[in-house]
């Protein structure tokens, strides 16, 4: 029996992994994180989100606590996305959330507090391997969110339980059917918590001065105008405000000159990029999968220092975005793109 | 009482009662014979009809002379922040409907969030709010209150007693001050946090208004009462059948008023026994924790605070994981400022009075009230100075 701190979001995904972790005999505290003081509409950051956490920690029988993490997570959280934005980068603020509250702040808080463990409702799965505990791909491989945990290194993840890894979506939402838990039925959250959704426009051009400037095709011949570089992503097809025949994607984003360039699909291939704060939890084979997005398909790759070579041509990745490294089902660290 | 095990709690040591009061024995055997015997709506005109109505008023009467005013006088709710709201929003509502000129409302910044709340909406309504300053030592600076009120002043609230730190504070004067510069305002007090602690008739009659609120002194939840004195109009925020001399409209929550009165009364004839008995354990705790922590101050001016309560910063300690693993061990404290969600949030008392919000969030409440005992201060004295030292040392 340990004791074991689960971060319950008031969703079904961290009720059932706080259900399964005592049902299998463990001292269980249930916290919620508040994050956000904003308006948002998903997300763990509203009353009722978490009540309904505060609901399935008394059904299932075990103390919850909130914990107001709103300052911290808006200083290292939501300022570097907006900064981000800003600097024509496509950040992923759950990673950011999974490295500076869940398993910073929460993790060493839970350490203070004398608990063995921080468990989360993750999609993944902590394995033991030669070095030490490894992070695993989920079961359930579509719902696999290991991609957004590549920091986690051995010394964490020997602190880290991550239980609903082990059973597919389907499973978890019978268990919690089950257990006749309020979170049974409850949509699934896919957006920015802190953010309305589709209102990331709105939300940044309120934070971010926003700059016009020129679309110009490959050749440099102006073919449209904007209102400001966040809104477009490398790779962006929709919403360009542009009409050259066929489709057209952003191949560039100039931060300067606030030039946004757009070109074909084959504009956007490439056969390498440079990653920065490169983190290697294990030891890589020599070719690994790289897995580009969230739920985006890896591909065969082989690191030189922290330039990326990959095995054929891919889709150009946005400055900012995550790159996982696998070895099989094994994660084994990750990068951010560089400019 | 029975609550809930968790983490390694060996004893259940419940220092919380400014939140919340275990319901006193006289009170529950009072609210009994009204949950199945008596089915009467008050209002009625039949025999079980009288029966709840004679209830319902010789509790009032009860409340009456405990707070020193007439029976018509006291008002039924349900909770101490409807009382505020009907306080702030009715009387500032009928001030402005007698006469637009007066839009002034002046409170201060360590009061409650249910006169703060009330305030806010009335500013998003149009009306000019002030909110005064505390000092250090937790009591709203008069000179910048004095400052604030004139001709066009509607409502002033200030409380009787802080509900974080326990000071006191200067209502009789602010009355005065009211009087003085403020003619046409009416004066709110929200004296919440007071009957426990202060004989608060005298209040009552230097005032127009005063809340109170039935689970701070051994009532039940969800009941609270509005004194009102005659004369002060007040815009109902419930309309409907004229009930509570057409300031509240609902049928009367019968079992829980008799309760609430039992209560009070209970409270009113104990009280200096009881604050005799708490003050003295409080200061134990108070000079036990002084004693064996270091970085440990207490907030608020000593000599102006109510017996039961002791607000304290613990310096290099989150309040957030303080409270947890104090919970963990069976203590239950508050930081005192709790949001909806069950967050702490830096004080807005401790803001008020210009205390660093570092400083704010190492700061909890511990507060004693009748149940408390010798035993809950002797564990008290052994688990949260092993906890700070814990917590310090991790």
């Amino acid at each position: 029996m340990a004791r074991v701190m689960v971060m319950m979001s008031g969703g079904v995904d961290s009720s059932v992994a706080a259900a399964l972790l005592h049902e299998q005999g463990h001292d269980v505290t249930g916290v919620t994180l508040k994050l956000w003081g904003g308006e948002s509409d998903s997300g763990c950051c509203s009353v009722s989100d978490v009540e309904d956490a505060r609901r399935v920690a008394a059904q299932i029988g075990i103390a919850h606590y909130v914990f107001n993490f709103a300052d911290a997570f808006d200083t290292d959280v939501v300022a570097p996305y907006v900064d981000a934005y800003a600097m024509g980068e496509t950040p992923n603020p759950c990673v950011e959330c999974n490295r500076t509250m869940k398993f910073g702040r929460v993790l060493e808080r839970a350490r203070r507090l004398d608990f063995d463990f921080v468990a989360t409702g993750h999609h993944a799965r902590v394995v033991t391997a030669d070095a030490g505990p490894a992070l695993a791909r989920a079961v359930d491989a579509a719902k696999d969110q290991s991609y957004v945990l590549y920091m986690l290194g051995p010394a964490e993840l020997a602190r880290i339980m991550l239980p609903v890894g082990e059973l597919t979506k389907a499973e978890v939402r019978d268990h919690a059917r089950a257990l006749g838990l309020r979170t049974a039925e409850k949509r699934e959250s896919m957006d920015v918590c802190f953010i309305k959704r589709g209102e990331r426009d709105t939300f940044l051009g309120a934070r971010i001065p926003r700059r016009s400037g020129s679309i110009v095709d490959e050749q440099g011949a102006i073919v449209g105008a904007h209102d400001g570089i966040d809104a477009f992503t490398i790779g962006q097809r929709r919403g360009l405000g542009v009409s050259v025949g066929e489709r057209r994607y952003v191949t560039d984003i100039a931060v300067g000159s606030g030039v946004v360039t757009v070109g074909p699909r084959d504009a956007l291939l490439e056969d390498r990029v440079r990653l920065r704060d490169v983190i290697r939890s294990r030891v890589l084979p020599i070719v690994m999968h790289a897995q580009p997005r969230a739920h985006g398909a890896p591909f065969a790759a082989t690191l030189d220092g922290d330039m990326l070579q990959f095995a054929s041509p891919q889709t150009r990745i946005s400055p900012g975005q995550v790159v996982a490294f696998y070895d099989g089902d094994v994660c084994c660290g990750g990068g951010i793109v560089a400019e | 009482m029975p609550i809930p095990p968790a983490g390694d709690r060996s004893a259940v040591v419940y220092l919380d009662h400014a939140a919340s009061t275990p319901m006193r024995l006289e009170a529950i055997a009072a609210m009994e014979p009204f949950l199945a015997a008596h089915p009467g709506n008050p209002s009625g005109g039949h025999g079980a009809a009288r029966a709840t109505k004679t209830a319902l008023e010789e509790a009032r009467e009860t409340v009456a002379l405990v707070c020193g005013c007439r029976p018509d006088e006291v008002v039924f709710t349900g909770s101490g922040s409807e009382s505020d709201n009907l306080a702030v929003k009715g009387a500032a509502w009928a001030a402005r409907a007698h006469d637009p000129a007066l839009d002034g409302v002046v409170t201060s910044g360590i009061e409650h969030k249910a006169v703060l709340g009330a305030s806010a909406r009335l500013g998003a309504q149009g009306f000019r709010i002030a909110q005064v300053r505390a000092g250090g030592d937790g009591i709203v600076d008069l000179d910048l209150l004095g400052g604030e009120l004139d001709e066009r002043t509607a409502v002033v609230s200030v409380m009787l007693v802080n509900n974080e730190t326990g000071v006191r504070q200067p209502v009789a004067e602010i009355a005065r001050l009211v009087r003085e510069r403020a003619p046409r305002a009416v004066m709110h007090s929200d004296a919440i946090q007071a009957p426990q602690w202060l004989d608060f008739a005298p209040l009552t009659s230097a005032v127009d208004l005063v809340a109170i609120s039935g689970h701070k002194f051994g009532g039940p939840k969800g009941v609270g009462a509005l004194v009102v004195r005659s004369g002060t109009t007040l815009v109902p925020l419930v309309d409907g059948g004229g009930h509570e001399q057409g300031r509240r409209a609902g049928t009367q929550n019968v079992a829980g008023i008799v309760a609430f009165a039992a209560a009070l009364r209970v409270t009113h004839e104990r009280r200096a026994e009881e604050i005799t008995r708490i003050a003295a354990l409080r200061d134990e705790l108070e000079h036990g924790l002084a004693a064996q922590v270091s970085g440990f101050h207490v907030n608020g001016a000593s000599e102006a605070r109510v017996a039961g309560l002791l607000h304290c910063t613990f310096d290099d300690v989150e309040a957030e994981t303080l409270l947890l693993a104090l919970d963990r061990q069976g203590v239950m404290a508050a930081s005192g400022s709790a949001c909806s969600s069950g967050a702490v949030d830096p004080s807005h008392v401790l803001l008020a009075m210009g205390m660093p919000q570092l400083r704010a969030l190492s700061s909890v409440r511990f507060s004693l009230g009748y149940a408390s005992t010798r035993a809950d201060v002797d564990a008290a004295l052994v688990i949260v100075p092993e906890v700070v030292a814990k917590l310090r040392v991790a």
